[in-house]
């Protein structure tokens, strides 16, 4: 059970919270531009990496806001949370 | 009756005798006894049957270890508890408990016949032999085995027991409350720190509170009386929270932790009513100190399981602690000192007793005072064999040679009524490794220890591998005063005089003459797994501990392993001639001990088991004989049965009642998003696949929602209240998914949008009048609204008053019939409800339930999603091109309609189907195919939604077919159990396809 640091609300218990994903991947701003392939790599691929990851969660039973999370995989350890829109901490690249 | 009771302890209350029941007998035991004590000083070891081979089986440790006394609880349906270990649980006036796994009873029973035929019972044995003929395995193999070898007997009816949930935060939690876990306790309080400390047993002090060797010695006191005052410290420090009877059973990541606090199980009957009887405590602490203490290790030989044959720290807290001795010719069988302070108790107390160490010599001052004592030690000798049915009554030992591997000379033949072994300790490094901690070998003696500790997790004691008490206290201020950063000096003057040494020979399978096949070295007690099945698992190419541990079941039954799975490996490894640090271990899951379902669930039973969510209108479906239907958390009626009708009779009338007259439908459950600002439309533009920008104010429009990938994920009705300013409506399951996706994409995709949603699915209640009759109703409450078809036509909005109160009106329609839906706030819900049903009844105005509506829209071909829809459906799938905008630049999943799967033609698609035999109703779920005779079926698809309408008179069903849309008129067939059902592909309008009745 992760203890997650909102950046609106401060620690809460994993509970309060849904995981969305792998983060920044930034949504095309004129999809039908792309070929299916193009459109795909966006839809589909995700990295999944064992190791530091960057994630969005958003806490639902709480502020409803989003938010980003740098979490290394192997040992569930959060590192950084910021805010949507921040820029993420460069010491995790 | 023989009294094993000898000695008089301060743990046990003489003056407090208790009676209780075992296997129908009465016996007499005292306040402070545990179930196993008691069962020893009323001279019983033998107290069940093993698993495999129904050999007896007697008491063999004290705590949680304990493989073999494992007894079922009580007889009452609802109460009784199978797999308690009775050496952890405590003696009460009237307890009721049996021995487990020995039908028909312990002295005698038919699966003991396994004795004899256990050649045939090799390892892997349930795996070999049950696997064939296939059949035999439900009615012959499984009875049989459930009926030999019944390990306890779940409850069968409700538990009637209180549980409770506790949530806890604290700065420190300390784990056992031994000599370290103690002193880290101190430290942390005395320094602020809030802070928990939990043991597992009824008091602190762990197995120093009974030691009374004048050879140890802390600040020249007994270490034991050193340790109560410690104890009374502790208990006056106002920041320190101690709970006892509490074991931790997981311990999760971020240092949050499950504990288990037995409140009654040690109370009778009449003191254990109205109670909580178990509390599952949450623990989120900053910094967790591991000090689990260690396990005695048995030793593997021959016959090392008959009943009398316990651990020797074991028989020293039955003696120390309970006052009682397992024997009264005890012989000690050990590879290190530890047995000799056992030996040094039993001779202080006049018991008989001599000792076998694996070891060549020896000379520590405990050694040195068992000499001086007198007792009989024999050095580098091994037990070869042990003699004695239902407990052991003489044993053989030989010499061993001088490397280890074998014995030499001659047999010699000792008796004795006790055999006490001790193969060294095993630190319980359970909770490091449950936390994630990674382990490390120390060839030295033997052990697996924690490897690393990290900034909020520390392990001290002996479950860090620090066995002698100087070590203990010197490391553990050393280590508590780094992980907490703080500077405790109470400990700088504390002297220790400890006798003991730690050196040890160890040898995981001790030799003997004769062969393994025909011996019987116990590894694990509770599965009857023996060093034999795991070198037969290493030759038939088992090589992963994993695999020998699941292939010879060793260490996975209820006691997980705690006595067998190190000497597993050790078999495991000396025999690949691997090191054994190289093996790795099993995992160790939570929880630590069985926990029962009552303290996982608590409070959660019966009516609190899952949240409700009710409408305003609930009570009046209760008093009108509702049956419910759960959608999501809510409660909705499903269908209102009248004189005893059946549900489709009910259905078929209600659903009559809407289309000839006025039906009335609690639709207060939908979800409903208010959405504001000034990007409110092009909001909706985005979100939705047809166009909102022209929508006017007062105007409503149905709009579908997809995922990115096309595919459609909500759908509903939204309206214009003004100009920046919408109410939408979503599935009533979809309401929350909903709102947390458009959150999603306005917070990160299009923050530049001025939006705002708030939920208000609970703020308003809706109550949906539809059918010919509807708008006269409507006219009844709403005198002064005027509702011509130009006023307020389909698919538009109103507000008007009912007595006073605003109600938002929209005529909107999801039956095909003319429909009006009255919004309320939710307070006035329940009498909006009692005036539409005043002002209807001239008109049969008949309340119907979700069955009906599902049928009505059925008739009308309009989807619900979720039931006609499974993730995998497309618009176009749908046969719903119409509301896909072509104009719209971008909406969300508009790319991904044009994908090369999407696109392709031969994608289910959504059809109606018409039985040949109208009164032929399908099966919701049933397979659709074209030809039933080549092989294999090729599957077109299933039947999504089906009904017989009472409107048409005949069957209706909605499906999705291969290929679908080009099918219609087509032949296809439902094969069934018992029959073909020939249907025929058609419309999935089936009523009213010129919408006519929307302005009847
Ligand atoms: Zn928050």
């Amino acid at each position: 059970m992760f203890l997650i640091n909102c950046p609106f609300c401060g620690e809460r218990d994993q509970s309060e919270f849904s995981s969305g994903g792998e983060a920044h991947i930034v949504r095309p701003k004129q999809p039908t531009e792309l070929s299916d392939d193009e459109w795909a790599e966006y839809l589909f691929m995700r990295k999944n990496i064992k190791g530091i990851q960057f994630e969005r969660w958003n806490h639902v039973h709480g502020c409803r806001k989003w938010f980003n999370v740098v979490r290394d995989t192997s040992n569930d350890k959060i590192l950084s949370v910021y805010k949507m829109g921040e820029k993420p901490p460069v010491n995790y690249k | 009756m023989p009294n094993y009771r000898i000695n008089k302890t301060e743990y046990i209350d003489e003056t407090k005798r208790v009676s209780f029941k075992y296997d129908g007998k009465t016996y007499f035991g005292y306040e402070g006894d545990t179930l196993a004590s008691a069962l020893l000083a009323n001279g019983i070891h033998l107290v069940g049957r093993s698993f495999k081979y129904h050999r007896p089986r007697g008491i063999v440790s004290c705590g949680a270890e304990e493989p073999n006394a494992i007894c079922q609880i009580g007889s009452k349906k609802d109460l009784t508890e199978p797999n308690v270990r009775a050496t952890e649980l405590e003696l009460y006036e009237g307890l009721e408990a049996s021995s487990q796994n020995c039908w028909p009873n312990v002295k005698f029973d038919i699966g003991g016949i396994n004795n004899f035929i256990s050649p045939l019972i090799p390892a892997g044995f349930y795996y070999k032999t049950f696997m064939w003929p296939k059949s035999f395995w439900k009615k012959v193999y499984e009875p049989l085995i459930r009926l030999s070898a019944g390990l306890g007997k779940s409850p069968t009816e409700p538990d009637p027991d209180i549980y409770d949930h506790k949530h806890v935060h604290y700065d420190v939690l300390v784990i056992g409350g031994g000599v370290s876990g103690i002193i880290a306790a101190k430290m942390a309080a005395k320094n602020n720190l809030k802070t928990l400390l939990v043991d597992d047993k009824k008091i602190l002090g762990g197995s120093t509170i009974y030691q009374n060797n004048e050879n140890i010695k802390i600040d020249d006191k007994l270490s034991s009386e050193w340790l109560k005052n410690e104890i009374q410290e502790i208990k006056k420090l106002s920041n320190l929270t101690i709970k006892t009877r509490t074991s931790i059973a997981a311990y999760h990541g971020y240092n949050f932790l499950l504990a288990k606090e037995n409140l009654t199980d040690h109370l009778p009957e009449e003191k254990k009513k109205n109670k909580i009887r178990q509390r599952l405590w949450k623990i989120r602490a900053k910094k967790v100190v591991i000090s689990t203490g260690s396990i005695e290790r048995p030793l593997v030989f021959n016959n090392n399981d008959r009943p009398g044959i316990l651990l020797s720290n074991s028989i020293n807290k039955y003696l120390d602690y309970y006052g009682v001795t397992c024997g009264e010719n005890i012989i000690l069988f050990t590879n290190n000192d530890s047995a000799y302070e056992t030996s040094i108790s039993l001779h202080k107390k006049g018991i008989k007793n001599l000792i076998i160490d694996l070891r060549k010599s020896a000379s520590s001052e405990l050694i040195k005072q068992a000499e001086s004592l007198g007792i009989k030690i024999y050095f580098n000798h091994v037990v070869t064999n042990t003699f004695g049915y239902r407990k052991i009554n003489s044993l053989e030992i030989m010499k061993l040679s001088e490397d280890g591997n074998t014995t030499v000379g001659d047999k010699i033949k000792l008796s004795c009524d006790c055999l006490g072994m001790s193969g060294g300790w095993t630190p319980m490094v359970h909770m490091h490794t449950q936390s994630g901690g990674k382990l490390d070998f120390r060839d030295d003696d033997q052990v697996f220890l924690p490897k690393e500790n990290s900034e909020d997790q520390i392990s001290v004691g002996s479950c860090n591998g620090d066995f002698d008490l100087e070590n203990i206290i010197d490391k553990t201020v050393n280590k508590i005063n780094k992980f907490l950063y703080i500077n405790n000096q109470d400990y700088k003057d504390t002297k220790i005089i400890c006798s003991k040494e730690n050196d040890k020979r160890n040898i995981w399978l001790l030799p003997n003459k004769i062969p393994l096949g025909k011996t019987k070295c116990f590894i694990d007690f509770q599965n009857d797994s023996t060093a034999k099945d795991i070198k037969l698992a290493l030759k038939e190419g088992f090589r992963s501990i994993e695999h020998v541990k699941r292939y010879t079941t060793t260490g996975m039954a209820t006691d997980q392993g705690k006595l067998s799975n190190m000497h597993a490996l050790g078999i495991i490894a000396d025999t690949a001639g691997v090191k054994m640090g190289s093996l790795g271990t099993t995992t160790f899951r939570p929880p630590f001990t069985p926990l029962t379902f009552g303290t996982l669930v608590g409070r959660n039973v019966g009516k609190f088991f899952e949240v409700v969510r009710k409408t305003s209108m609930h009570e009046w479906h209760v008093e009108n004989n509702a049956e419910f239907e759960n959608v999501g958390q809510w409660k909705r009626p499903w269908y209102y049965p009248k004189n005893g009708e059946n549900m489709h009779d009910a259905v078929q009338r209600e659903s009559k009642a809407a289309r000839d007259s006025a039906g009335i439908l609690d639709a207060s459950t939908l979800g409903k998003i208010d959405i504001q600002g000034t990007d409110a439309s092009e909001f909706l533009n985005r979100v939705y696949t047809n166009a909102w920008s022209k929508l006017a104010i007062g105007k409503c429009r149905y709009g579908l929602m997809l995922n990115e990938d096309g595919m459609v994920y909500d759908d509903g009705v939204t309206t214009r209240i003004s100009e920046n300013h919408y109410l939408m409506t979503t599935t009533t399951g979809g309401a929350s998914n909903v709102l947390s996706k458009l959150e999603d994409y306005l917070q990160t995709e299009w923050p530049e949008l001025d939006v705002y949603l708030t939920s208000v699915t609970d703020h308003y209640s809706t109550a949906s009048i539809c059918g010919p009759n509807s708008k006269k109703i409507l006219n009844k409450l709403f005198p002064n609204l005027d509702l011509s078809d130009e006023n307020f036509p389909h698919m538009s909005f109103k507000e008007d008053k009912l007595k006073n109160i605003n109600c938002r009106i929209m005529r909107i329609s999801f039956t095909g019939e003319l429909s009006y839906e009255i919004n309320i706030e939710s307070k006035y819900g329940h009498s909006l409800w009692k005036m539409c049903l005043e002002a209807g009844k001239e008109f049969n105005l008949t309340p119907y339930g979700t069955e009906t509506m599902h049928l009505l829209r059925a008739e009308k071909g309009f989807i619900i999603v979720g039931q006609d829809t499974d993730g995998t459906m497309t618009p176009s799938d749908l046969q719903m091109d119409w509301i896909v905008s072509k104009k719209k630049y971008d909406f969300i999943g508009k790319r991904s309609l044009y994908r090369s799967d999407t696109i392709r033609e031969d994608r289910k698609q959504l059809v109606g189907l018409l039985t040949d035999d109208p009164k032929e109703i399908l099966e919701e779920g049933a397979q659709i195919v074209s030809d039933v005779k080549s092989k294999p079926i090729d599957m077109l698809g299933h039947v999504t939604s089906s009904y017989f309408s009472p409107n048409l008179n005949k069957s209706i069903a909605l499906a999705v077919v291969r290929s679908g849309k080009t099918m219609k008129g087509q032949k296809l067939i439902i094969p069934m159990e018992n029959k073909n059902i020939n249907v025929t592909v058609s419309d999935t309008i089936f009523l009213d396809k010129e919408n006519k009745r929307l302005n009847a």
